[in-house]
């Protein structure tokens, strides 16, 4: 057991390390560009060109790869705030320690002031909605699962496949029309600020529904074929000729059996809520994660994207991680002995 | 480890004399509607099973039998409709009980056995938990009370260490342990009646007879009626005490087991019996009668006798009356067939003339050939061990064994389909033990063909029937230009007795043993020195198997290919072999000619082997059965010393287990790898061995 | 209860049935042919597009601009630069019909060779295919099109690029699972023995063993991707104007939903109901070829 989460441990090490090698070599395959964000579209050329070179940024891209590694790690100095490139960053926690993001060019501020805030808003928000789409989509999964091509099931899985067609700008938009333009009781924005007037738990109405509406039709369908497949496995039969009554049947024999392929698929949904809720956080102007993500990329920050993509990434396979040891909680034929 | 003569038939005779009916089927008709149409799964049936009485449903693939044991349960599924007739159960009727009736009556006074034993108990739940579900929900007891009757039942079907087992799962235990469990989980409710739906089917013969015994004697202590279904002609004659046949969802013939099955008068029942291998024959003494045509799909049953189209005594204006029924010919003997005083059982057919191969030519040697799987770790699989015989042109040899001893890998390495770790397979003088089927040069792969195990996958879904005879034909270049390849392509069907118009079709259209046929005319489309056959016949209903078997060694013949006959089913071994090399957890235990393993003195296990085959005729003296003891053990921590002795009934001494057993000559052919030496070996099997014995 | 096991004699007689064509089933199912219903009315619609007595989808009508609700000359009315919104939307439809699928297809080439490969024949090189795609895999899709896009621009190819990244290891996944089944088939072995090449066992052999998982999957993935498409438009990534694009549409008009909220509901509705129609044609699919 100690082994095999010693392996799995190097293994996540490895997938971030690559990942994030291929984001650095996505944005940065052109050197250069960290001056000029650094010191803004009015700086001329010359000041450009001086700060490239005292950046080292026409290096090449693993060795430049190389020097952000280390600055994340704390082995070297974040070159930014160097007091010589005259740009005054400046970073509260010192220039050198482990866990340093470097310098946000897009926010002026340091990475690990703007990052954590912002993810905190959208673990929130994700976290709602992940409350949610867990009990809703079990129990449209097993329903439509007993009894395959029943009435209940051939509803609710046209209800399934309807949700998981809109996407969250379509919903977002019905929605609005619906509950803050034709009968307002919702805000159509969610800042997290009373200033609008609507209190903040009423702020998260909307972009949870949003999120819900996308999501839990998908891992329901997945649900169901489990339970399908799980409802015409001989031991089911054993268990209803053994005199159990059809709510013992499900509830004792079929439910845990029916969860163990789609544990993992509901864990994933936790992926996609910290991340894929860009859409959902501009639709509603929510201070979250994604968002920043989206800011970041179109400004070039790269900074703060790598770090969001570090983060991304540790969070999936976390969770990948967490999936397989409930997976063998679920199973008993795949514990590690 | 010792021997016990048991009699499971005889043992529960002296139940409740005054016998009641316990189960009445009467005029049963189930119909599965479909979303377009509606299919007869069984149009009439009636039948009874008395107090304390073991009674035998035979009847092969499609013919409606476990529908009607799922239709006792009332567990049709979705589709399943009882239309008509009536099931009483101790008078009380099933028919249109509701959920509530049927969940009382389910477990607790009727409850079932089933046939993958893996599949029907809930991976995720323990042993204890699922048997004391039954107490539990039936007898009101508490959850230690439950757990108690649990561990004393487990004790009752003989598993060692009850509440270990209680706290275990399913997959970690043995195919023969979780049918004890399932036998246990039927039993704790104490029934009045048990369904055994195809029970042993699966499990390997030694492990078959263990759970045999067990369910005989276990029958006579709890004073439990049995319905047994079954394919098994042999396993019914000796369990059952009255026995159905059934045949496209109707009861062709019923009566009691010895009766039946000395004097069958349905000529469908006459050609089941006819057609499986018995051990006291071999090919040079009888050849298998096969019955021809298949069994009709529910939509295709003629008017009148279903059997009339396949049946040798057709008469028109007889058998294709509609009102034909079960007729009353002497005592309980009961016979669907208008003709059956005219249907004269058929002689054995007459014998090809089976010369002994003449020319001893060395086709293939196998000699010290080894193979061993690394699983990570340091743990290693020894499929083969120092494995060596030879087979020469024109021979067949079988290699008989139960699951797990090595058979089928040995049968990759000498196509090629897997690689030896060490050792030599000689082909035309060659050794080809270590050059895999790409690296072999085309020659090398076109001498040698293989025929596989299971129909529905040795045909690629995708394609037509013909599609890989023809491809064969053209790669190996037997013919050249499409015409020639067609035509040859023809000459295989009709080979092996098909229509070419079969040529043309999806496999999901043809039935098994048409896809065998196929895959039979492939192998031989290559125009191989040498045949490896892998349980070519295993998966087919036993009608069927006696055809394609004859096909096969009638092919064989003419060929004068040389055959590796991979099997399981000693009989068929018996039946079909020149020579036999018995393998147990990757060693050679035994081989020698046809006539010394199976008359000869021979090896303990080949002796368990052999006492494990049921013969359905009751007049075959019984013979005294070996009682191994546990299980085959895992190939990947194989017993040091012989790999038998941890189950065998003829240890010597603490020898067996510590030193490899020394290989006794018997004769020029025959050798056995025992610590018992050879004189020994040869004065004692006759106890058991009630061999080479006519039929009555 | 569901039905277990079928018996016997029903499993014997449905082999029968399934002498009809694989295609012929779809049309037994009735969200198939709603999918299929909405699939191709949009088909149809981009097709004839050019044909079709439409306004310009790119000229503005000043003269509706004050009066953007739908009219004789605008049927769906026109958007905040007066342009109409039918012209625009069926002009859209030619956009993302022709981008989404043929994204997926050059992912499903990547992705089932990708597949067949790590799934054929295993050891390490089914390790490195693996391992790359568990890295994929590991990023949200999203974030892979965004930064993606972002970066190296909006256009056609770069979708094309961007949807393979993100969808061929998935494909690959399902592939190799597939293949690891069907390679243990005797039939493999069969062919093996009469010395046909590699390649030919996983062209012949294998694949056509994949088709209707593989159909079922692209069928759903072209839906992805339409959504993708249209994400990628409401955060503007989209194709370039003057390309109309249905996402771009709703990001231009979202601004003002409050007060001409049809300029953003109409594209969304139609993007929806197109998705709609790919996801009811595979679940349609996956019901009709089950074995």
């Amino acid at each position: 057991m100690v082994k095999f989460l010693l392996n799995r441990l190097a293994m996540m090490l490895l997938t971030m390390l690559c990942a994030s090698f291929l984001v650095f070599a996505v944005c940065e395959y052109t050197p250069g560009s960290v001056a000029r964000k650094s010191l803004g579209p009015f700086a001329t050329q010359q000041q450009v060109d001086l700060l490239t070179a005292k950046l080292k940024a026409n290096d090449p891209l693993v060795v430049r790869y190389g020097r952000w590694l280390g600055v994340l790690v704390g082995a070297i100095p974040d070159p930014l705030q160097d007091p010589s490139t005259g740009l005054n960053f400046k970073d509260p926690r010192g220039a050198q320690y482990f866990g340093n993001f470097g310098y946000s060019t897009l926010n002026k501020l340091p990475v690990n002031d703007v990052i954590w805030n912002r993810l905190g808003n959208t673990a929130i928000l994700a976290g709602l909605a992940f409350l949610l789409i867990v009990p809703l989509s079990i129990i449209f999964g097993i329903l439509s699962g007993l009894k395959e091509g029943g009435a209940l099931d051939r509803t609710l899985s046209v209800i399934c496949i309807t949700f998981t067609s809109i996407p969250e700008f379509a919903s977002g938009v019905f929605l609005v029309t619906l509950f803050v333009i034709l009968w307002p009781i919702l805000p159509g924005t969610s800042p997290l600020t009373s200033d609008g007037g609507w209190a903040i738990p009423y702020q998260f109405v909307l972009p949870v529904a949003v999120l819900v509406i996308y999501d839990f039709g998908y891992v329901a369908r997945m649900i169901r074929v489990s339970m399908i497949a799980v409802m015409e496995r001989p031991y089911i039969r054993t268990a209803v000729l053994k005199g159990m009554s059809t709510r013992r049947v499900i509830l004792g024999h079929a439910l845990r059996n029916a969860m163990i392929a789609p544990f993992t698929v509901l864990l994933l949904q936790i992926n996609f809520l910290i991340s894929g809720v860009v859409v959902t956080e501009l639709v509603f102007a929510y201070p979250g994660f994604g968002r920043l993500i989206l800011e970041a990329s179109l400004f070039g920050d790269i900074s703060t994207l790598e770090a969001a993509t570090l983060i991304t990434v540790a969070i999936a396979v976390v969770t990948q991680l967490l999936g397989d040891l409930g997976y063998m909680l679920l199973d008993p034929r795949i514990r590690v002995r | 480890m010792n021997l016990i003569v048991s009699n499971p038939q005889g043992s529960a005779m002296s139940g409740s004399s005054p016998s009641h009916t316990v189960l009445d089927v009467n005029d049963l008709r189930i119909e599965f509607h479909g979303k377009s149409e509606t299919v007869v799964a069984v149009p009439t049936l009636s039948f009874r099973v008395k107090a304390g009485e073991s009674y035998g449903l035979v009847g092969e693939s499609g013919c409606g039998k476990s529908t009607t044991a799922m239709a006792i349960m009332g567990y049709l599924g979705s589709t399943g409709v009882i239309a008509g007739g009536s099931i009483r159960f101790e008078g009380k009727e099933l028919v249109g009980a509701s959920a509530r009736e049927l969940r009382e009556i389910r477990g607790r006074q009727i409850a079932m056995v089933y046939q993958d034993p893996m599949s029907a108990l809930n991976p995720v739940k323990t042993i204890g938990s699922q048997l004391a579900e039954v107490p539990l929900l039936h007898l009101g007891v508490s959850r230690t009370e439950a757990m108690e009757m649990a561990a004393a039942m487990l004790e009752d079907v003989r598993l060692p260490d009850a509440g270990d087992m209680l706290k275990r799962y399913p997959h970690q235990l043995s195919g023969g342990q979780q049918q004890r469990v399932v036998i246990a989980m039927a039993l704790l409710a104490r029934p009045s009646l048990l369904l055994l739906d195809e029970p042993t089917t699966g499990l390997d013969v030694t492990v078959e007879a263990a759970v045999i015994d067990l369910i005989g004697e276990l029958r006579s202590r709890y004073s439990t009626s049995l319905l047994f279904i079954s394919h098994n002609l042999g396993l019914i004659a000796e369990t059952c005490d009255r026995v159905g046949i059934m045949y496209s969802g109707e009861m062709v013939e019923e009566g009691p087991t010895g009766d039946l099955f000395r004097r069958p008068r349905h000529p469908y029942t006459q050609g089941l019996i006819d057609c499986i291998p018995d051990i006291t024959h071999d090919k040079r003494s009888r050849s298998l009668a096969a019955i021809p045509g298949h069994i009709p799909l529910p939509q295709e049953r003629p008017i009148g006798c279903f059997f009339a189209p396949r049946c040798t005594g057709f008469t028109a204006g007889l058998c294709d009356r509609p009102d034909l029924e079960l007729e009353h010919i002497g005592g309980d003997h009961m016979v669907r067939c208008i003709r059956w005083r005219d249907m004269k059982r058929s002689q054995p057919a007459q014998l090809a003339q089976i010369g002994k191969a003449q020319v001893q030519t060395q086709a293939v040697a196998v000699s010290g050939l080894t193979k061993l799987y690394k699983l990570g770790g340091d743990r290693t699989l020894k499929a083969n061990e120092s494995v060596s015989f030879n087979a020469a042109k024109a021979e067949i040899v079988a290699l008989v064994g139960e699951s797990g001893c090595g058979k089928s890998t040995l049968a990759r390495i000498v196509t090629g389909l897997d690689r030896a770790t060490s050792g030599e397979v000689r082909i035309a003088g060659e050794n080809v033990a270590e050059i895999q089927a790409k690296d072999r040069p085309r020659d090398l792969l076109q001498s040698v063909q293989m025929i596989f195990q299971n129909p529905d996958s040795t045909l690629n879904p995708s394609h037509c029937a013909a599609f890989s005879i023809r491809r064969s034909i053209k790669k190996f270049g037997i013919r050249k230009g499409k015409a020639a390849i067609e035509e040859r392509v023809r000459e295989l069907l009709e080979m092996v007795r098909l229509s070419p118009a079969i040529a043309n079709r999806k496999p999901n259209q043809l039935s098994g043993g048409q896809k065998q046929r196929i895959a039979i005319a492939r192998a031989f489309a290559a125009d191989p020195a040498l045949i490896v056959a892998d349980e070519p016949v295993s998966a087919l209903d036993v009608s069927v198997q006696a055809a394609i078997v004859t096909l096969l060694l009638d092919i064989q013949r003419e060929k004068q290919s040389t055959m590796l006959f991979i099997s399981h089913d000693l009989a068929l071994v018996r039946h079909v072999a020149d020579k036999v090399v018995v393998m147990y957890l990757g060693k050679v235990m035994e081989q020698g000619t046809v006539e010394e393993v199976f008359d000869g003195g021979t090896h303990p296990y080949t002796e368990a082997l052999i006492s494990a085959i049921r013969s359905p005729n009751p007049d075959e003296k019984r013979r005294d059965r070996v009682h191994l003891t546990g299980d085959t053990p895992s190939p990947i921590n194989v017993p040091t010393g012989c790999r038998f002795a941890t189950r065998c009934h003829r240890k010597v001494g603490a020898v067996c287990d510590s030193v490899a057993p020394p290989l006794r000559k018997m004769s020029d052919t025959h050798e056995i790898a025992c610590h018992i030496d050879a004189t020994e070996l040869r004065t004692t099997p006759s106890r058991y061995g009630a061999l080479g014995q006519g039929r009555a | 209860m569901a039905t277990l096991d079928i018996p016997d004699a029903v499993q014997v007689a449905r082999t029968k049935s399934q002498t009809r064509s694989n295609w012929m089933r779809i049309f037994y199912s009735r969200t198939a042919l709603v999918g299929l219903f909405l699939v191709t009315f949009w088909v149809a619609a981009a097709l004839l597009a050019p044909i079709l007595p439409l306004p310009s989808p790119t000229d503005s009508d000043v003269m509706a601009m004050a009066n953007p609700y739908p009219s004789a000359a605008h049927w769906l009315g026109t958007d905040i630069l007066g342009r109409d919104i039918l012209a625009r939307l069926i002009f859209g439809a030619r956009t993302v019909l022709s981008v989404a699928p043929l994204s997926v297809a050059v992912a499903m080439i990547v992705g089932i060779t990708m597949g067949m490969l790590a799934g054929y024949y295993g050891g390490w090189i089914d390790t490195v295919i693996s391992r790359f795609s568990d890295i994929i895999l590991a990023f949200p899709v999203l974030v892979i099109y965004v930064i993606l896009i972002a970066n190296i621009g909006p256009s056609v190819m770069n979708i094309v690029i961007a949807t393979t990244i993100a969808s061929a290891p998935g494909i690959g996944r399902i592939t190799r699972g597939l293949v690891l089944g069907l390679k243990e088939q005797e039939y493999i072995a069969a062919a093996r023995l009469r010395a046909e090449n590699t390649l030919y066992i996983m062209l012949v052999e294998l694949l056509p063993n994949c088709r209707s998982m593989l159909i079922v999957d692209a069928c759903l993935r072209i839906g992805y991707t339409i959504i993708t498409i249209g994400i990628l438009g409401f955060l503007g990534l989209g194709l370039p104007p003057p390309n109309p694009d249905w996402g771009g549409m709703v990001k231009e008009s979202v601004t003002v939903l409050n007060v001409w909220p049809l300029m953003s509901l109409i594209p969304s509705a139609a993007l929806v109901s197109l998705v709609l129609g790919f996801n009811l044609l595979a679940d349609g699919m996956r019901e009709a070829w089950k074995p």
